[in-house]
């Protein structure tokens, strides 16, 4: 076992990685800030009492939470086109199929913080006449944000994982430069350690301050 | 049953602020609320008094619809409000619960302050973002009503910073900013320390010498007798006495209201 | 537009995906069971009083929790066999790049468990003259056990959906039987429904008795 490393090859081309990395960076910043605000909607439907609302988004969290995102990229790759006509590119079913998916989990996440608030805190803002969305932008979302913000940063880091699947219907990510990487220069070892300690160093600044989010929400005792 | 009729109390003429009538709630198979019939006057201060389970605190929290009547009929100023459901229950649209709201104010038994704003900006809250006012005006509005509960120092401070008869002042405060035509108090001082209860029965009583109607659950008995000028006794979900403070509280008719009187030994007026 | 589902290829060819869904089961259990005893370690050696333990058991645990599967999948299969001379299957690359990943998310679970029992406990036990492992053994894991199976499940569901990285290895399990069945009956959208299909149904079958289990613990703690 006297193998002798050979990483300044895979370092001279680096602009394909980077060119790879931006394309990551991009699905990440688009699926996750869509999956954030539209997981609000879904999460208040499925914390709603109302019967209709409370199915749909249901239906919606399991499905998403019960099926492999794989399938989930693949099928929406086919199922799109198929089923509107519309042929999106491998990048917009990519992100399309990341923030769907991501929804699904910010989703509970919200649903989550929504009810970790006290009932008086509804009761008072109702008491004084406000509508159930003033109600949320007023007084629960900001109360409940501090005590989400870790939740959220763990999915955010379970997210950036997951763009590498993307690569599998050929969106010409950081993982799927790194596949073409190894075959062209038969380096596959040095590849894809390199690409490893990539994303370690993309995605592990958000674990750390997911663990000091949640230290000091601990510590304040809310 | 020695009720005194509504029409004992108000001039036969007037149309009551609030009326009350075969008011029913039940959660479950458990019946709160078993027909409750009142007509409040404008400028009237009711106590209403009954020990725990009686229904006391669920019937003020059907007048501003905090929960939802099972059955009966409630109208301010000689309008309903809601529409009786295929099963007896009233069923209020959004828009016109928040109408209601911001003219019945209510006082809770835990505060309930926006934590996440100062104590202006809680009593700014409802005038701005429920009535629309331009922020100047409600700003100054919510110092006003600041200042009536003695707290006006306190502005820009957040409500973990207060005491719980401060924070219950605020609350008072935030409730007055609305301008409601009737308050609800619900036990305003029950949770808080002996020592603190006394500058938040202050603050009530000074309100009642400006002749606003209120409506008032409460144990505190020496402070309702001062307080209302009419008490309601409720036993089982109904109200089982009710008439000036001298007839409930010092010659109650009925049994149950001397039992219940009578469990207060270290009651003086 | 109108699409036309036509599902007879899948019935057709049903046993291939029942094949393909036995295999993802078979590369579940035995990457569950390899990664319990790898988390178990690795909390052990994170929690142990010296460092030569615990930094190299905090650095594997971090590194793998905070790096994407495919990688892994791709540097066992194709990067380890030119390191050891040894080359993988494909099974056995899936299986060792998702029993250490998921021992590293495991060693937390144990971890947390453990560390969440209360000072108290810990110090009633030594006050009665308990030993660290009697402690352990008596006291602490019995109360942290509890608290640990809800996560070591939940983690477990994701394993088994994470086994459909698999694929990319080639590894016939339920994905990669349905990318071969698209491309020889040009039905990919029947098919990777059936396949959505299958895997809800497994899944949320295996949660619903998660939830079971959790509500009877909660039960038994409330006692």
């Amino acid at each position: 076992m006297n193998y002798s490393f050979q990483f300044g090859e895979i370092l001279a081309n680096g602009d394909l990685l980077l060119r790879g990395l931006k394309l990551t960076v991009l699905l990440f910043v688009l699926a996750f800030s869509g999956a954030l605000v539209c997981g609000l909607f879904i999460g208040v439907a499925r914390g709603s009492s109302r019967r209709v609302p409370n199915l749909i988004a249901t239906a919606y969290i399991e499905l998403f939470r019960n099926t492999p995102v794989l399938v989930q990229l693949i099928w929406f790759y086919y199922a799109l086109p198929a089923l509107s006509g519309w042929q999106p590119t491998a990048f917009t079913a990519a992100a399309l199929g990341l923030f769907l998916n991501t929804s699904a989990y910010c989703a509970e996440i919200w649903r989550a913080g929504l009810q970790s608030l006290p009932a008086g805190q509804w009761e008072a803002g109702r008491a004084i006449g406000m509508s159930e969305w003033q109600l949320l932008r007023r007084v629960v979302v900001p109360q409940a944000l501090a005590r989400m913000v870790p939740a959220f940063t763990n999915r955010g880091v379970e997210l950036a994982k997951m763009t590498s699947i993307a690569s599998t219907i050929t969106v010409q990510e950081l993982m799927y430069e790194a596949k073409m990487l190894s075959t062209q220069t038969f380096l596959p070892l040095e590849t894809f350690t390199v690409v490893a300690v990539i994303y370690f160093v993309l995605i592990y600044p958000g674990t750390l301050a997911a663990y000091a989010l949640e230290r000091r929400l601990n510590s304040k005792g809310a | 049953m020695a009720n005194v009729l509504p029409a004992d109390v108000l001039p036969a003429d007037a149309t009551p602020v609030l009326a009350v009538e075969g008011l029913r709630k039940s959660f479950g198979t458990n019946e709160v609320l078993k027909g409750i019939d009142l007509k409040v006057g404008a400028g009237e201060r009711i106590a209403i008094l009954g020990s725990s389970g009686s229904g006391k605190s669920t019937f003020l929290r059907c007048i501003n619809f905090m929960e939802t009547p099972s059955a009966g009929r409630i109208a301010l100023d000689g309008t309903p409000i809601g529409t009786e459901g295929r099963n007896g229950a009233l069923t209020a649209k959004s828009g016109e619960l928040r109408r209601l709201r911001t003219r019945v104010g209510m006082i809770f038994q835990q505060f309930n302050l926006f934590p996440h704003m100062s104590v202006l900006e809680n009593v700014m809250e409802g005038p701005v973002t429920v009535k629309g006012l331009p922020k100047a005006e409600a700003r100054a509005k919510a110092q006003d009503y600041l200042k009536r509960v003695g707290l006006a120092e306190k502005a820009d401070q957040y409500p973990q910073r207060l005491s719980g008869g401060q924070q219950q002042r605020v609350a008072i405060a935030r409730a007055l900013a609305m301008e409601p035509e009737i308050l609800l108090f619900d036990e305003p001082t029950s949770s808080l320390d002996p020592e603190l209860v006394g500058e938040v029965l202050d603050v009530i009583l000074g309100l009642s010498r400006e002749g606003r109607t209120m409506l008032l659950v409460t144990h505190e008995l020496g402070f309702a007798y001062h307080f209302a000028t009419r008490v309601l006794f409720l036993h089982e979900g109904r109200i089982h006495e009710q008439g000036t403070p001298d007839e409930v509280l010092k010659n109650p008719r009925e049994e149950r209201t001397q039992a219940f009187l009578h469990r207060f030994s270290a009651f003086h007026f | 537009m109108q699409y036309v589902w036509d599902f007879r290829p899948v019935w057709l060819n049903f046993g291939v995906l029942l094949e393909g869904l036995v295999n993802t089961l078979k590369l579940s259990g035995f990457s569950i069971g390899l990664g319990l005893v790898i988390g178990l370690v690795l909390a052990m050696g994170r929690l142990a009083p010296t460092r030569f333990l615990s930094i190299p058991a905090t650095a594997i645990i971090e590194f793998y929790r905070n790096t994407p599967p495919l990688v892994h999948f791709f540097w066992y299969f194709y990067g380890l066999p030119i390191l050891t001379g040894i080359s993988l299957t494909p099974f056995a690359a899936a299986a060792a790049a998702l029993s250490v990943q998921s021992g590293a998310f495991f060693a937390e679970v144990f971890r947390g468990g453990i560390v969440s029992v209360e000072r108290g406990q810990w110090e009633a036990g030594r006050a009665i003259g308990m030993g660290h492992a009697q402690l352990m053994r008596r006291v602490i894991l019995p109360q942290a056990f509890r608290r640990m199976i809800p996560p070591l499940m939940e983690r477990s569901f994701e394993l088994v959906k994470t086994t459909s990285l698999a694929a990319t290895l080639t590894y016939g399990e339920l994905v990669y039987k349905a990318m071969v069945l698209a491309t020889q009956t040009y039905r990919p959208m029947e098919i990777y429904s059936t396949v959505a299909v299958m895997f809800f149904t497994v899944l949320f079958l295996a949660s619903l008795g998660m939830r079971a289990v959790e509500h009877r613990l909660a039960r038994r703690a409330a006692r």
